[in-house]
């Protein structure tokens, strides 16, 4: 029997863009929304170290309308980030036994998702019984 | 099963566009159409064989048990990778309906691909158990409890068709990544309490074209007809490898693997 | 067979993502919404002498460097993946711009909290 020329496809290099791999690459994206949350935290702490002057002008920044909002799109990105961690954290964990059987992974993504948002909470509070 | 394999006069009809590839005579793949007469109860691969028995003798595809077990018949059915045996025709109805050799694998001839690259892998990873401690005939059976054996039995649940493969991006991109067939093979036996060869194939993992090819994705889980959850075989051994990358000073482990001379760090 | 260097940067990573999974969210709600705007939290929650306090506190510096460390190390890891899948650079290059660029905001945090002080 004759060797045939075995014909490779090339590679699509937009698969990350369409289903089913785009919900993938969006999870990947929140990962700007947290570095990006971090840069407003350096950048608040240069200020700090660099006077008085330049933290209260930080302050007010973050008093302005532009900065709300690059708030609530990063709060979004966090959030999604939140719930795509958990759903995927599992994946990373090997079967652990609960009574007797294996603990199905949905328990462990709503124990984590509950975690985050007790502490989510009791941070909030925290921060709201703190007086000056 | 009814002695005449064509449906009836009052069967419906659906375009089925199948990615032809002949060496011979194709420079490159190209999509050609046939009408097929069906009735609710056919799958695809039926489709198929009807195309072949009464349309097309030309046409190559790899089929055996028809019942989802011997992963044979893994192909992109609408663009996803599906076993044609467990696929039926009604759901794609009025159609066309596209089906295209297995993706991320070399296309032989039709919906034929080359699958020693992937045979190659599973037989890299010690694909047998290294027991931890032998016993001999007189002491009995190795045994182990329904927990120790629910945690990697669904990994033994793989019937080698390759969909994950096809799911997987991060494989079309690399093919040297051991990816995740072979990968819950070897969690097959490292997540087997009986096993003791743990050590040689995390040696596996620990490259780059092991476990670290991944990027959890997940798609491969998604697709497998077998709910054998590949991904978990991956990603749990991102967690060992990574642990034991930085842990490897502290412990220094017994290798129960026979005949090995202890190896390198 | 060789080891991949991978461990290093997915277990940062993973730090990241866990401690930005758990505290992110409420962090971002009170320094970029609530205080600013006084929401259910005191005006003066992140006035310069309370902030700077917490920043000359050895355990307050380690609290803020792990934080925006291991924030940037995650953002790093996944933008150099999703980069890599995009085929924006070669392997190396990405490397060198997303963990480079990790290493490089990683120094700028621990100077910037030498500057703020000890006292």
């Amino acid at each position: 029997m004759s060797r045939g020329r075995p014909y490779v496809r090339p590679v699509e290099p937009y698969w990350w863009a369409h289903p089913p791999y785009l919900a993938y690459t969006l999870r990947e994206v929140t990962g700007v929304a947290v570095a990006g949350y971090a840069l407003i935290l350096l950048a608040g702490l240069i200020a700090l170290a660099r006077g008085e002057a330049h933290y209260v002008a930080w302050l007010n920044f973050l008093k302005s309308p532009w900065s709300l909002v690059l708030h609530i799109v990063l709060l979004a990105g966090l959030i999604a980030h939140v719930w795509t961690w958990f759903r995927i954290m599992p994946k990373t964990m090997p079967r652990l036994s609960l009574g007797g059987s294996i603990m199905p992974q949905t328990l462990i993504s709503a124990a984590g998702l509950v975690l985050a948002a007790v502490t989510f909470i009791t941070i909030l509070l925290l921060a709201e019984w703190v007086r000056p | 099963m009814p002695p005449d394999d064509a449906p009836g006069k009052n069967a419906r009809e659906i375009p089925i566009k199948v990615l032809r590839y002949r060496s011979e005579i194709d420079r490159e793949p190209v999509l050609q159409t046939y009408r097929v007469p069906f009735t609710d109860d056919m799958s695809v691969l039926q489709g198929l064989q009807y195309i072949k028995d009464h349309l097309d003798g030309t046409l190559s595809f790899r089929w055996s048990c028809r019942m989802a077990i011997c992963g044979s018949c893994g192909m992109m059915i609408a663009g996803e990778p599906k076993l044609a045996c467990m696929t039926v025709l009604r759901d794609f109805y009025p159609g066309p309906l596209t089906i295209e050799p297995l993706a991320h694998f070399p296309i032989e001839r039709d919906l034929v691909i080359t699958v020693g690259g992937f045979v190659k892998k599973i037989e890299s990873i010690y694909p047998y158990l290294i027991p931890k401690t032998r016993r001999r005939l007189d002491e009995g059976e190795y045994l182990q409890t329904p927990l120790q054996l629910a945690r990697y039995e669904s990994f033994s649940d793989c019937i080698n068709c390759m969909l994950c493969y096809a799911a997987c991006p991060q494989f079309a991109e690399n093919p040297d990544f051991i990816g995740p067939g072979a990968m819950a093979l070897l969690q097959r036996y490292n997540g087997d309490s009986r096993d003791g060869a743990q050590n040689k194939r995390m040696e596996l993992v620990h490259t780059d074209n092991g476990a670290w090819s991944c990027t959890a994705v997940g798609y491969c889980s998604e697709v497998c007809p077998k709910l054998v959850d590949p991904a978990n075989a991956v990603n749990q051994n991102k967690t060992r490898s990574a642990l034991d990358y930085f842990l490897r000073f502290l412990v220094r482990r017994a290798d129960a693997s026979a005949g090995s001379s202890g190896g390198a760090a | 067979m060789k080891r991949s260097p991978a461990p290093i940067f997915w277990l940062l990573f993973g730090a990241g993502g866990m401690l930005a999974a758990l505290i992110g969210p409420a962090l971002l709600v009170i320094t970029g919404i609530a205080a600013p705007f006084a929401i259910g939290i005191s005006p003066g929650f992140m006035s310069f002498e309370r902030v700077a306090a917490v920043a000359h506190h050895p355990l307050g510096k380690l609290v803020l460097f792990g934080i925006i460390t291991l924030f940037f190390w995650h953002g790093a890891e996944r933008v150099y993946l999703t980069l890599r899948d995009m085929h924006v650079g070669g392997k190396v290059a990405l490397m060198q711009l997303c963990y480079g660029g990790a290493a490089a905001l990683t120094m700028v945090t621990v100077l910037a909290l030498v500057a703020i002080g000890f006292h």
